[in-house]
């Protein structure tokens, strides 16, 4: 907040609007949001409040209709489809509640896919994905299909699908939405494990207060604004890699 | 890249086999239909190529009417007589041989045996123009043709159906009422350039067939074949001019007869097989483009069904031409298995069709490979519009699609 240039991620008036005339919504009214490298935010907020739009933007899975949004930099809203999927592809991590593994596809396989798309060779694919399986705590569970493991174990394969490029940020859209409270609470321990030891920076989003309290700072969205910014305890030392 | 694209095709046309069989058939039909047109067209133009050189190239036939074809005009047209052969013997130039043919379908009897053939009245001129070989026995001597005695000389399938293993020379075959000695039997020569049977034949002296099958003294046609190194189109120049006069048709009047080359007529039928060799080629072709169509629906469906994996994909960060070349492959793969089945499919029905027809079969690579290469262009062409609706889906929406 202190120095902007720094911010890893700087929003600046950002705006979204759905529909055209009449049938227009504005998800988003003019967010500004700085968040540093190594800082685990969780992104509250009611249904409707915005807080998915600004995810999508963060992810770079959309782009705003109006205001500027720097990722290191790089303006974001200038990139066209191809270059936020780079973006996507070497920066950033992403979980979602659904789990969405490919099916029918083993553990192994599912986080490779990543490692696919960036062209890695097969060796390398191989040994990163079982190391990422590894600090899911998922040895051993490689050849085993997202059908053939629990709602908890598929989410940790998304984890490791998620971190095995060694991303700079890591979106997650309620990674615990789908689990029982005991699994919930082991993958948010995951989480800032991988956040304190990695170093790498999370987004989450969350209507749980329980795990909100993981993070180290916490976003409330309503009605397409900031409406609260707190933090708890200072972010953890960084040293990046993407 | 390519290379995991093709792996994830592979795996994906595995998951679902049922499925892309039934896809793939409609271009498996297609490829097949498509070379096996081809290929036994080919077989056929062969056949009627190695039937060129069987006949002799210098043959011409001479028959009444004005036109050959559908549509044939011949009956008001006059016969030939033996006046006409003498003449043309006498006053056209290069010509080896002249034979009268007067032609009669009719059943032969010979003993408990009967079979249906046809039986020309000629000379021993037909021998010679038709350029065949005696077997065994002789030809007719001249008192017998002269005399028009009840004799013949055999065709090799006509001897297999009336005297099976036995010799026919000596023995009478009941031919319309009267018994006819046998004194020869021709070398046999196999198939025709139409596919009949040149050795289902059963000659007889001019004579004797005028008087006792056809009781007129018409002669149906003329074959003339020309001496090594005549000119046959200045031969028939001359034929045509003979004929005409002694026909007496004035100069503003079209000639009722026809002089045809063998060699001219081979050409047509060859020409005549090559357009029915297109023609089905080109409904076999239609086939495949339904089959393309199979093709792209599937894909189409493939892509709905598989929205949220897509989006997964372009959410890690799969760019979009990306996931447009795994559809891609995923079509060409199917369509160029399809194309691989029906190669083999048609490699063993043309191999299995030509020996059924006793034609050659010709494996032809070039239009194997050209197949092979319309499937798979099928698979990018019908796979194209599938892939690049995946591949321009909006990422987000993809993921929220159950």
């Amino acid at each position: 907040m202190s120095h902007p240039e720094a911010a890893l991620i700087a929003l600046r008036g950002i705006t979204k609007t759905y529909g055209q005339g009449a049938a227009a919504f504005q998800a988003l009214q003019g967010v500004d949001l700085e968040i540093a490298a190594g800082e685990f935010v969780a992104v509250m907020g009611p249904s409707g409040s915005g807080k998915s739009t600004a995810m999508n933007l963060l992810g770079c899975l959309d782009t705003p209709s109006s205001g500027e949004y720097r990722f290191r930099g790089i303006h974001v809203e200038r990139l066209d489809r191809n270059q936020r999927a780079l973006l996507r592809r070497n920066c950033l991590g992403f979980v979602f509640q659904g789990f969405n593994l490919l099916a029918r596809t083993s553990a192994q396989e599912n986080v490779e896919l990543p490692l696919l798309y960036r062209g890695e060779p097969a060796d390398v694919r191989h040994a990163a994905a079982r190391a990422a399986l590894g600090k899911v705590g998922l040895s051993g569970w490689e050849h085993h299909t997202p059908a053939e493991l629990s709602g908890g174990q598929q989410q940790r394969v998304a984890i490791a699908r998620a971190i095995v490029t060694r991303p700079l940020v890591l979106l997650a859209d309620e990674p615990t939405g789908n689990l029982d409270s005991k699994r919930s609470h082991e993958i948010m321990e995951l989480l800032v494990a991988l956040n304190r030891e990695q170093g790498i920076t999370i987004l989450m989003v969350t209507h749980e207060p329980d795990m909100a309290a993981y993070a180290s700072r916490i976003v409330h969205f309503v009605d397409g604004l900031v409406a609260q910014d707190e933090r708890s305890s200072p972010p953890a030392e960084v040293d990046a890699c993407c | 890249m390519l290379l995991n694209a093709l792996l994830l095709a592979l795996r994906e046309i595995r998951r679902n086999l049922m499925r892309s069989f039934l896809t793939v058939l409609g271009i498996v039909i297609g490829v097949a239909a498509v070379i096996t047109m081809v290929t036994l067209g080919n077989g056929a133009t062969r056949m009627v190529a190695d039937q060129i050189s069987s006949l002799g190239s210098n043959l011409l036939m001479v028959m009444p009417g004005q036109r050959l074809g559908p549509g044939r005009d011949s009956a008001g047209a006059p016969k030939f007589k033996s006046a006409d052969i003498e003449a043309i013997e006498q006053q056209v130039n290069g010509l080896q041989a002249v034979a009268p043919v007067v032609g009669s379908a009719v059943t032969l009897v010979a003993g408990t045996q009967n079979w249906s053939s046809t039986v020309s009245g000629t000379t021993n001129a037909y021998l010679v123009a038709g350029n065949w070989r005696l077997a065994a026995g002789r030809a007719f001597s001249d008192d017998e043709e002269r005399a028009g005695k009840a004799v013949c000389i055999i065709g090799n399938t006509v001897r297999r159906e009336l005297f099976g293993g036995q010799s026919p020379l000596g023995n009478a075959i009941r031919v319309k009422g009267f018994d006819c000695e046998v004194i020869g039997l021709l070398a046999a020569k196999g198939q025709g350039g139409m596919g009949q049977d040149q050795d289902d034949s059963v000659l007889m002296p001019l004579r004797t067939a005028q008087r006792r099958l056809t009781g007129s003294l018409d002669i149906g046609n003329v074959m003339v074949s020309l001496k090594d190194g005549t000119n046959s189109s200045v031969a028939m120049m001359q034929l045509r001019s003979l004929l005409r006069e002694r026909r007496k048709l004035a100069d503003n009047v079209d000639d009722n007869f026809n002089v045809m080359d063998t060699k001219q007529i081979a050409e047509t039928l060859s020409g005549t097989i090559g357009t029915m060799t297109a023609l089905l080629g080109a409904v076999a072709a239609v086939s495949l483009l339904v089959g393309g169509i199979g093709i792209m629906n599937i894909m189409l469906v493939s892509v709905t069904e598989r929205t949220r994996e897509i989006g997964i994909r372009l959410a890690i960060g799969a760019l979009e031409s990306e996931v447009l070349l795994q559809f891609l492959i995923e079509a060409v793969a199917l369509s160029a298995f399809g194309g691989l089945v029906g190669i083999t499919l048609a490699f063993f029905a043309c191999w299995g069709l030509a020996t059924l027809m006793h034609m050659p079969f010709l494996f032809n690579p070039g239009i194997n490979l050209t197949a092979f290469a319309f499937s798979a262009a099928i698979g990018v062409i019908f796979g194209y519009v599938p892939a690049r609706r995946a591949a321009q889906l909006d990422p987000i929406e993809a993921l929220r699609h159950e």
